[in-house]
């Protein structure tokens, strides 16, 4: 038991699973609490139990006074649940004390008063130092004693006497029809009172408990369903949490790449939940077995539970398709869990979910599919249980992938239990027909907080697990199977041609260029001849000119003429 | 019953008056303490036995508050509490005893109303 502030009523833990949260603590501590219901509710066992993991768990011993069944009887029943009763009483921590009062005995002659019971109580307590007593049902004494007065008397006598002892007292009463008890003992008993209930709705019953009251407490005032199974109590909080999940940032992988690719490239986010949704037959158990197997292969615990197929048949069917599940299931990673959907009610299938989960502890969650519940249940109901679902493995950061099959008149987006909002992943499976074939195809239609691709993709099943394809959207539509086969090779063969165009234009480019070099290169010399040509002229000439030069003066020297050497200065000038 | 003697003089005693097996009354009156229920029941006993069983009685006196382990045995839950052992069928009868007829017709003494 927490302390938490010193104002606080002390309480007892009564070490029932989930029921000292809804309580805050267990029951008050040295006063008693009614507890109240029908028939088979689990009465006894809740205060048997109470009794039990008192004495074994919180070191408190306890007397369990039986007014209906007798010792051998207890010690038998509640061997199922796995508590040696028997050892504890030779160990001195519980103390058994049937007791039993036969109408047609007695006779009642006077004055009496119910000392007796009280002097075997509080015997049964000194003899082991019990801290604890359980109290079933005191109200048969209303059957035995005829004197109705005598009988109120002495237990308002007696219950002031329990809390004097300061034992914390569990007073179980059968239910009445207008008030909570046959016998009104809520008078009596007003510090605590817990309602249980075992109500059948559509063919499924679920067991429910309610604090009534609980003075000088907070309490959860909410109904909460419970089990009872071999390990025997257990109630669930569900409601209590809020929107308070620790959120990661980290990714896992959807065990199929091109599907990761599509989320960034990364993956799912942990602790997000995830929507698989489609037709019949368009592969959302397969997707759920990729998502398993990559989990497991990370050495991570999943949870399949398969609420259509048997796991055998699930196993050999993934088999197909390359997954071999079997053995993960061997190695203990791998645990399936297998129940009809109508096997019994929405609230106890989110209680088994909650404790096997809680047993198992895995990382990852698959619901397989969510939409059966929706047989002889109402929607509304359906999406409270899911989202009580969600909000559990949220809170413990496991990754859920739930399926869920659409009917073909539906739409695609609408129909799946009105859980949309509770998705953080909505993978849509669908299917395409065209040219007489049927092929799947899937998108991601929404992925919070992460940029998804918005390309349909064309979702093949091999028998090496699930691929995608990108599908074909052009001018054609979208076009998957061999439409698309067809279409690429009509592309390939369009691109192979014009390929080859740019080939041949290319070629002929550069022949041009080759034309128009080979000319150039022939004009080109044709001028460098015309200009050496010319330069040989030039040179010609000027050599002709130097020659007469030289002729003149050479005869004028040799005329010895002085006019000629003025001419020549004229000249040199 | 081991504990037949009640230790120190008290005037619940038990009276025993030897007789055959067969039809020996053997009788148990618990109580707690001697309150005034209980001294008026064994005296209310003492007197219609005597009355009626003559000779052939025994009555033994439990009182709870020192023997309390003994209640259990015969289911004692309200007190005083008056058991007729023998003759079979085992009878019991609640109440300070007061009401002598009910007291007989539990006791098989008289046939039932």
């Amino acid at each position: 038991m927490k302390k938490t502030e010193k104002k606080t009523l002390p309480k007892s833990p009564t070490g029932i699973q989930g029921f000292d949260e809804i309580t805050g603590g267990g029951l008050p501590t040295g006063r008693p609490t009614l507890i109240c219901g029908g028939a088979g509710c689990g009465k006894t066992l809740f205060g048997m139990e109470f009794l039990v993991r008192g004495a074994t768990q919180f070191n408190e011993p306890g007397v369990f006074m039986s007014f209906e069944e007798t010792n051998e009887e207890l010690i038998k029943n509640v061997a199922s649940l796995g508590f040696d009763l028997e050892d504890l009483v030779k160990h001195k921590k519980i103390a058994l004390d049937h007791v039993h009062i036969e109408r047609s005995e007695i006779e009642e002659t006077g004055e009496y008063d119910l000392e007796g019971l009280f002097i075997r109580l509080g015997y049964a307590i000194d003899s082991i130092g019990a801290k604890r007593v359980v109290l079933d049902t005191i109200e048969s004494l209303f059957a035995g004693l005829p004197n109705q007065l005598i009988l109120r008397a002495e237990l308002r006598r007696l219950f002031r006497w329990l809390k004097e002892k300061g034992v914390t007292a569990i007073i179980t009463g059968e239910r009445g029809e207008e008030m909570l008890t046959r016998q009104g003992l809520e008078e009596y008993v007003s510090d605590c009172v817990i309602m249980l209930d075992h109500r059948v709705t559509e063919q499924t019953s679920t067991r429910r408990i309610r604090v009534v009251k609980y003075r000088g407490s907070m309490h959860g005032t909410n109904e909460y369903p419970f089990l009872i199974d071999e390990n025997g109590f257990s109630v669930l909080p569900v409601t209590s949490l809020g929107l308070k999940h620790i959120v990661s940032n980290e990714r896992i992988s959807s065990g199929i790449t091109a599907l990761d690719k599509m989320l960034e490239g990364k993956g799912y986010y942990l602790g997000s939940t995830v929507l698989v949704s489609g037709t019949a037959g368009v592969g959302k158990t397969s997707i759920a077995a990729h998502f398993a197997e990559a989990a497991c292969k990370r050495g991570e615990r999943v949870l399949f539970f398969c609420f259509e197929e048997s796991p055998n048949q699930l196993m050999r069917n993934m088999l197909s398709v390359g997954i071999k599940l079997e053995t993960w299931v061997q190695k203990g990673l791998l645990q399936f869990q297998a129940t009809r959907p109508t096997f019994y009610g929405l609230e106890m299938h989110l209680a088994v979910t909650h404790k096997v989960v809680n047993e198992f502890k895995p990382q990852v969650v698959i619901l397989d599919p969510i939409n059966t519940f929706i047989i002889g249940e109402k929607e509304f109901e359906v999406k409270t249980m899911l989202m009580r679902i969600v909000d559990f493995l949220k809170a413990n950061q496991i990754t859920a992938l739930f399926t869920s099959l659409t009917l073909g008149e539906s739409a695609l987006e609408s129909s799946d239990v009105g859980i949309s909002s509770l998705i953080d992943t909505w993978l849509l499976l669908r299917d395409i027909e065209l040219n007489g074939e049927r092929n799947r195809g899937m998108y991601v239609l929404k992925s919070r907080g992460m940029a998804n691709s918005n390309q349909i993709r064309e979702f093949i099943l091999t028998n090496h697990g699930v691929e995608l394809r990108e599908v074909y959207v052009g001018a054609n539509g979208v076009l998957t199977g061999s439409a698309r086969i067809a279409q690429e090779a009509n592309e390939n063969a369009e691109v192979l041609t014009r390929k080859q165009d740019v080939e041949r234009k290319k070629r002929e480019i550069e022949r041009k260029r080759k034309a128009l070099e080979a000319q150039i290169a022939a004009l080109f010399a044709t001028f460098e001849s015309e200009e050496a040509e010319a330069i040989k002229m030039i040179e010609t000439e000027q050599d002709t000119i130097k020659r007469l030069e030289q002729d003149k003066i050479e005869m004028a020297e040799s005329r010895k003429a002085g006019i000629e050497n003025t001419t020549t200065n004229k000249l040199k000038k | 019953m081991k504990s037949k003697e009640d230790n120190s003089g008290k005037r619940i005693k038990e009276e025993k008056q030897v007789e055959t097996a067969d039809d020996m009354w053997v009788l148990r009156l618990y109580v707690a303490g001697q309150t005034p229920k209980a001294l008026t029941a064994f005296a209310n006993l003492k007197k219609i036995c005597e009355e009626q069983l003559e000779g052939k009685y025994s009555i033994e006196v439990i009182d709870l508050l020192k023997n309390p382990q003994l209640g259990a045995d015969d289911q004692i839950l309200a007190l005083p509490t008056l058991v007729r052992k023998l003759p079979v069928p085992v009878r019991k009868i609640i109440g300070d005893l007061s009401n002598t007829e009910r007291v007989l017709v539990g006791l098989d003494l008289l046939p039932g109303s």
